[in-house]
């Protein structure tokens, strides 16, 4: 059995081996309306659960007469993401037809882009990999040659809902039309890490621009990564066939499939000598079960896809105007705001990178801070108390009901030692749930502090006075500080929590110490 | 009988039914007299709805419904999509397909008050220009039933030569409303690429395929026009611009007319009858006082050439849909995807589609696409900038609309290229655009037993200019009433 994880150990020595990666992802966009037709889009959360071939019209369905009209919306997505990866926008983009028969292409065509793509010639910088969770300043530039937009295509499906085994192949439509962003990289990584960092890079791109919610279980993000190995061995350079990997949906097929490739690329050029040449490109496919890939087709087939222009559909001319209304919806994208939060909050990695995962966590976590609270604190208590109640309630941290201003009065509630740390947890769980001020609420709830003396020494002077404490007030007094616990301990008791534990702490000392 | 639909036009129907002289049931009700008493002869329509144009006749008599062509029967050809009926092409393989939607000229007709009789027959996808390749029988010239009426809309354009409906409703790819008006000896009017919606035309060729009016007389094609025309967001290569008025100026002659004679369209090909015509028009316009020069267009030559590319390249990515998976033909008891595939298309599709769909993915395929296609396409700016340069000098051009009157049914079935050459004259119009407008110019001589055809003239302008167009036809029309002569039918049994 070959290793699930490749690990370089099956390469001899004497070889240097190095990945060689591009990488294909499809990203389906979001929008309300299919890409050429009103029919509703599976790609956004309101249909995601639609039954099988509900997301249908005659345009969906290929019906003789009918028209495809462009989804406006998309092409601004596109355009959106191709800025985000500094690409250049074509000014006159238009669309083409990819003809090929399969039951699960209503048409036996895919309106796509062939020669005049929406974005081309990009790069983006990825974060040159760190395990460790120390920031890092060393990057890796991958350029993007293209990223063009078309039509998703449906499903063919080989069992019946429910599992149940039928004797034919059976469609269902209900992707087919979806918004289809195709992202082209130039074979830029050489290793899986890398190819794992862009893509996660553009993923959180994607979300944070509001074009996918990128659900890698339901298909809105897919890889198809093109993988060799270029050999070195007692100087001579050999380069082997490029393995196209189709259709994986998850980071850890990508990480497992390059991985993995690259080990057994060598492997067979050990054993064939086989190296790169016309026709020699093959497609195989990820099995997840075995951590293995596998054949689907031997030789790129010659295929001829017949790209000529969509008579159906005008090209599209993209001017000033409409570029500068784009470019200002623009945000700052996650990997600027994650440098910001590492460089000038001084947030750890861990925790930068766990606020940008979400977009409206990351715009909550800003409005904290421009409160005026301390940026680290914010992150802190946001990723603690914030993200305890988000899991209970299973929603996003910026969705579960506490405001910015609370968060602002819990922190300065503590700071005035008007609340301990556990009754500030309390406190953010009750502001979840109201709007009140959080002084009213820890009020209200009996949360605040009592650091009045007068009070104070009432419950010390009780504790002090009872004979079981005797042991105790005899070791302060000798000056076992340690011995102090179990007064506090009973002061806490008495006052139902409530007693000021620094101020019980220098009260006991100066009675007993002084 | 009053408003014998023999001896009136559809204009003059639609007035009398707005004044009450006469109703929409009487006159929708001779219609279809007169379809079942000629079109088994003829075989115009392949469906008729009788009971439902009746019905809607009433709803117009009771004032349900109004607009500028109340009350007037229409036939459409059977490519465009109606909610009701079938949508067949006139091939196997949508036989029995019933669209879900209406196709916009469609809806723009009954909107304004006009009655689909029924839908016609045509050559299969409108691939033809004899209406012999028809999955439902030939088509037969009123004028001599053993001609054909030209194609593809040779249905529309017999339904309105017999009288059989005031007006119809046609598809011009290459010459496909024009050719078979000019062999019906009826106007046939092929507007400007982008006038009128194409959403649920079936296509043949995506940007070439346009919607046109049959009828009469130049004055019933131009209320047609205004009726059809306009954008739609339905179709992306719809164009909003102006909408005429077609018809309420149209009486108005054009003022210091100048007319283009291309050399290229004066072969010696051409039937005597069709250079007789031409003449005939010539002295015509020069009585009106037009200037008539000779014009160069020197890339019509390549005309057919480049049209049976880009058509045919468009079709066979066109027609790709039709694979008996979803709706329409599909062959019984297949093996597996392939074979299912394969037999449903080998029965569903006849063999003049299945020429045309070799053909353009011949011509679209890798190693070739540069010398066809690409080649075509630049051709086609050619021809396009050929026409530019006409227009900047003329109003219009006057040429023939075929080489000759209507052929003998079989004659040029056996013979592709002979029936392709049918489009010579018609083809690059669609290639550039533009519009065009055939209509009557006389008949053939009677002798040897020869049954008198119809003969006809065209008359080409600028993209859009469908309004000066339609006056320089009717200044034609108005000096020679060519367009009153009827074919006479035999009598039913």
């Amino acid at each position: 059995m070959p290793p699930t994880t490749a690990t370089t150990h099956c390469i001899p020595q004497d070889i240097n081996a190095q990945l060689c990666v591009g990488l294909e992802v499809h990203v389906e966009l979001a929008t309300r309306s299919k890409m050429f037709t009103n029919a509703p889009n599976l790609a956004h959360h309101h249909h995601y659960d639609a039954e099988p071939n509900t997301l249908c019209d005659p345009v969906v369905l290929g019906m003789p007469g009918v028209l495809p009209v462009i989804n406006q919306d998309a092409v601004e997505k596109s355009i959106l993401v191709g800025l985000a990866l500094d690409c250049q926008i074509n000014r006159f983009t238009k669309w083409d037809r990819k003809s090929y028969f399969y039951p699960d292409l209503p048409k036996n065509y895919q309106i796509s882009q062939y020669d005049k793509p929406l974005c081309f010639g990009g790069s983006i910088d990825i974060p040159a990999h760190d395990e460790t969770d120390t920031p890092s300043d060393t990057t890796k530039k991958i350029r993007i040659i293209r990223a063009h937009l078309e039509e998703d295509a449906g499903k063919l499906l080989h069992e019946a809902p429910g599992g149940k085994k039928i004797d034919h192949s059976i469609v269902d439509l209900n992707r087919a039309g979806t918004p289809l962003l195709e992202i082209v990289t130039h074979p830029d990584f050489t290793s899986a890490d890398q190819a794992l960092a862009f893509c996660e890079m553009l993923r959180n791109i994607c979300r944070f621009l509001g074009v996918s919610e990128c659900v890698m279980q339901r298909g809105h993000i897919r890889f198809e990564p093109n993988i060799n190995v270029i050999i070195e061995r007692a100087g001579q350079i050999h380069k082997t066939p490029i393995v196209e990997i189709k259709n994986l949906n998850s980071f850890k097929a990508l990480h497992g499939a390059i991985e993995y490739e690259h080990v057994r690329q060598v492997e067979q050029w050990l054993e064939t000598g086989q190296v790169m040449s016309s026709g020699s490109k093959s497609t195989r496919g990820w099995d997840d079960e075995h951590g293995v890939t596998t054949l689907q087709r031997e030789k790129e087939d010659a295929h001829d896809y017949r790209y000529f222009p969509d008579p159906d559909l005008l090209p599209v001319t993209i001017s000033d105007e409409w570029l500068e209304t784009i470019q200002k919806q623009m945000p700052q994208l996650p990997h600027d705001r994650l440098r910001k939060y590492v460089r000038d909050y001084h947030l750890p990695n861990k925790q930068a990178n766990a606020l940008i995962a979400e977009r409206e966590v990351c715009y909550f976590f800003e409005e904290v801070v421009s409160e005026g609270v301390d940026p680290k604190r914010s992150a802190a208590m946001l990723l603690n108390s914030g993200a305890k109640r988000a899991n209970e309630q299973n929603c996003l941290i910026s969705d579960i009901g506490i405001q910015p201003k609370q968060i602002k009065q819990i922190i300065e509630l503590l700071d005035e030692d008007k609340i301990g740390s556990n009754a500030a947890d309390e406190l953010f769980g009750l502001c979840c749930n109201s709007k009140s001020d959080a002084e009213q609420l820890a009020q209200q709830h009996g949360l605040l502090q009592v650091s009045d003396h007068g009070a104070l020494n009432d419950y010390i002077n009780q504790v002090l006075e009872n004979p079981k404490m005797t042991k105790a007030v005899e070791d302060i007094r000798n000056g076992k500080n340690q011995a102090i616990g179990a007064l506090i301990g009973q002061v806490m008791k008495l006052s139902k929590g409530q007693a000021n534990p620094k101020l019980v702490t220098e009260i006991i000392k100066n009675k007993l110490q002084s | 009988m009053a408003w014998n639909p023999t001896q009136t036009t559809l204009v003059n129907l639609r007035n009398a039914i707005a004044a009450s002289q006469t109703t929409s049931v009487q006159i929708v009700q001779q219609y279809l007299d007169r379809i079942e008493r000629y079109n088994p002869q003829l075989n115009a329509f392949t469906q008729i709805f009788a009971d439902q144009a009746l019905q809607r006749a009433q709803r117009i008599d009771t004032g349900d419904l109004a607009g500028p062509l109340a009350g007037i029967p229409i036939a459409i050809k059977d490519n465009m999509c109606t909610p009701y009926g079938r949508t067949t092409c006139s091939s196997r393989i949508l036989e029995n397909f019933a669209a879900p939607y209406t196709a916009t000229a469609v809806e723009k007709l009954e909107a304004a008050g006009a009655i689909v009789l029924g839908k016609t027959n045509l050559d299969e996808f409108a691939m033809g220009s004899s209406t012999e390749h028809s999955a439902f029988g030939t088509t037969r010239n009123p004028w001599s039933t053993d001609h054909v009426p030209g194609g593809s809309s040779g249905g529309s354009a017999v339904a309105v030569a017999a009288d059989l409906a005031p007006g119809a409703l046609g598809s011009d790819t290459g010459g496909s409303i024009r050719q078979p008006a000019a062999l019906c000896g009826v106007v046939g009017l092929k507007p400007t690429y982008g006038r009128v919606s194409r959403y649920g035309l079936v296509a043949f060729a995506s940007s070439l395929d346009q919607i046109g009016p049959f009828a009469h007389t130049v004055g019933d094609v131009a209320l047609l026009l205004e009726v059809l025309c306009g954008p739609d967001p339905l179709d992306s290569t719809s164009v909003d611009a102006p909408a005429g008025p077609f018809h309420a100026n149209l009486d108005q002659p054009v003022d210091g007319l100048r007319l283009g004679l291309p050399n290229q369209y004066l072969s010696d090909a051409n039937h005597p009858s069709v250079a007789g015509a031409i003449d005939e028009a010539v002295e015509v316009f020069r009585g009106l006082g037009a200037q008539i020069v000779e014009v160069d267009l020197p890339h019509t030559e390549y005309g057919i050439a480049t049209y049976y590319i880009v058509a045919t390249a468009e079709a066979s990515s066109n027609l790709a849909r039709y694979d008996g998976v979803r709706y329409g033909r599909r062959a019984d008891d297949t093996a597996d995807m392939i074979d299912l595939y394969c037999r449903s298309r080998s029965q569903g599709f006849g063999d003049e589609v299945k020429r045309r769909i070799m053909l353009g993915t011949y011509a679209l395929s890798s190693g070739y696409y540069d010398a066809y296609y690409l080649r075509a396409l630049k051709v086609r700016r050619l021809i396009k900038q050929d026409f530019d340069g006409a227009f900047e000098k003329f109003d219009a051009i006057l040429c023939p609309t075929s080489t000759g009157p209507a052929f003998k049914i079989g004659e040029k079935t056996s013979n592709p290229l002979a029936m392709y050459l049918n489009d010579i004259y018609t083809a690059t119009a669609n290639l550039a655009g533009i519009p065009g407008i055939s209509i009557p110019a006389g008949h053939t001589k009677s002798h040897n037993g020869d049954p008198k055809l119809p003969v006809s003239i065209q008359f080409l302008g600028p993209l859009f200019g469908e309004a000066r167009l339609l006056r320089i036809a009717r200044m034609y029309e108005a000096a020679t009433n060519h367009h009153l002569a009827r074919p006479e039918l035999a009598q039913a049994d």
